[in-house]
């Protein structure tokens, strides 16, 4: 190709190439979600309208209304809220109090514990839902959110407990030694010098945590049982059965359902995919 | 709960193993698995090298970065939803389909037992390439700019400079990836679940949704479980090998 065409030629094409590339790209990832979006705008008449078009006459805010003025499809975001927020509170301070303890003390077993703790991520929910709803059961927290927020920190406690042991690593023991030679204990240490310094790993901590929590939904499934209890991603799939398919509803409980991490995404984008890809990707 | 539970040996193994339908939902996963980690990767990589280009403006890039990103920040159970929507039968999938073209008649996509394992394959390949993408950008940038130069006084331009430095570069990035997603897509439930369910008659069926199915539809707990154990060994299996991997490059 190099022979035929002159070089500018040839990097023109290139670059017409690159951009068409580019194009196809974003059509293939962002036509979905435009289609999502413009779908919560329609009637449910017109979602399967024939020809299909993004914006109708019909415009409107409809389907967000009856979502949000329906006590049902409520509740399931309330359960949401209240899950995540109290699985993302007590997984950031027990990672703390964790991470702490494996920085800066020798106990016994603390290797084991160590290799317990880092072994648990490799282990696949689907194989733990069994155990767990027998445990639940037994427990009397089945259709709790009890149920739901200690199940959840099984799986985001590892990786807070680890990225916190990492971070207070990274700070230096004079910091908890100046601290105790003024007299204060660990705990002032911990809570007044080096949590406020290891604020962006917290953040970090805990946005990924209150999306794993957001987006779970296996646990969800089997450890709730009564629409009073359901969360989002579950409460969405029963939007389906009851109303027989009301699309434009759907499509806007999907939009308001992915808002939180949405936005929780764009702020923190950057120690997110920090965090998430620094387990792949070396230097 | 049974009082007086009875030790059975390897009974249960031996039934699982023998199950028609646990065979289909291994032959199933294991196509769904395969073929989803190597169109993550090829998209991935694409994507990535496109968004690395210096034809384009730095703020371009980063809207089509934004772009590219979209699938990941969407949970599974609201993808499966969004694709039912499209890949409906009278939906706009079918309908780009027949104005191009492409088919001349409606298909069925998630109630055909042609398709379904495709489809579903497919929309998890929609949601699955961006964590890829992010990963081997981070990758592709931290590749010294003097490799390629030394590469040009070699000879090395385009597809040569791409076989010879880019993936060497980046095999470890390639390796972790592939082998994480593996044990991630292994497990896939909800994006199954929400779509097809399994069906139709088990076309779609996962070693996870049969799981499920034999623990709360059957109520089969114990071979539940026992399928539950194979995935867990099958796991760890795999996890082995991820570590050994961390290891290798971190030395």
């Amino acid at each position: 190709m190099n022979r035929v065409l002159s070089p500018t030629a040839h990097n023109l094409l290139i670059k017409i190439l690159i951009i068409g590339g580019l194009i196809l790209g974003a059509l293939f990832a962002g036509f979905p979600v435009l289609w999502m979006v413009t779908s919560s705008f329609k009637s449910n008449t017109e979602i399967f309208a024939f020809p299909p078009r993004l914006i109708t006459e019909s415009f409107s805010f409809s389907a967000y209304r009856e979502v949000l003025t329906n006590p049902q499809q409520l509740r399931f975001f309330f359960n949401s809220y209240v899950v995540s927020t109290f699985v993302t509170v007590f997984t950031v301070v027990v990672g703390i109090l964790g991470g702490y303890s494996f920085s800066r003390y020798n106990f016994p077993l603390k290797k084991l514990l160590n290799l317990i703790i880092i072994g648990v991520q490799a282990v696949p929910p689907i194989t733990l839902m069994i155990p767990y709803f027998g445990l639940i059961i037994a427990l009397r927290l089945y259709d709790t959110y009890g149920a739901l927020i200690l199940t959840y920190m099984v799986f985001t406690l590892p990786y807070a407990i680890i990225m916190m042991t990492g971070y207070f690593n990274t700070l230096p023991r004079d910091l908890d030694e100046a601290v105790m030679i003024d007299g204060g204990s660990p705990a002032v240490a911990l809570w007044r010098v080096l949590v406020p310094i290891s604020l962006p790993g917290i953040v970090s901590v805990g946005v990924y945590t209150f999306m794993l929590a957001w987006n779970e939904f296996l646990f969800a499934l089997t450890l709730t049982r009564t629409n009073e209890m359901r969360t989002v991603p579950v409460g969405i799939q029963l939007l389906m059965g009851q109303h027989s398919y009301e699309w434009n509803q759907m499509m806007a409980m999907s939009v308001l359902g992915s808002l939180p991490v949405l936005i929780l995404f764009t702020i923190f984008q950057r120690y997110f995919i920090a965090g998430m890809s620094s387990g792949s990707v070396k230097g | 709960m049974n009082q007086n539970p009875v030790f059975v040996g390897i009974d249960n193994y031996v039934a699982i193993l023998s199950n028609n339908v646990f065979l289909r939902a291994m032959a199933n996963t294991l196509y769904l698995t395969c073929v989803s980690v190597i169109f993550h990767l090829l998209l991935g990589l694409g994507f990535a090298m496109l968004l690395d280009t210096q034809v384009i403006s730095p703020l371009t890039r980063a809207l089509f970065r934004v772009i590219y990103i979209l699938p990941w920040v969407f949970t599974a159970s609201i993808i499966a939803i969004l694709w039912r929507l499209m890949l409906n039968p009278n939906g706009v999938i079918n309908y780009l389909l027949m104005w191009s073209g492409a088919v001349s008649e409606q298909i069925e996509w998630l109630s055909s037992r042609q398709v379904a394992l495709h489809a579903v394959t497919f929309i998890n390949i929609w949601a699955g390439y961006p964590f890829y993408m992010v990963s081997l950008l981070a990758g592709l940038q931290g590749i010294p700019a003097d490799i390629y130069e030394a590469g040009k006084i070699d000879g090395a331009n385009g597809w040569k400079s791409f076989r010879f430095i880019t993936l060497p570069q980046l095999k470890p990035i390639i390796i972790s990836l592939a082998m994480l997603d593996f044990i991630w897509t292994m497990q896939q439930f909800t994006l199954i679940w929400m779509t097809t369910g399994g069906g139709p008659i088990r076309t779609t069926e996962m070693l996870s949704t049969f799981t499920y199915k034999l623990a709360f539809s059957s109520y089969d707990f114990s071979l539940a479980s026992t399928m539950a154990f194979i995935i867990l060994l099958l796991s760890l299996f795999i996890a082995l090998f991820y570590v050994r991997n961390q290891r290798a490059t971190d030395e």
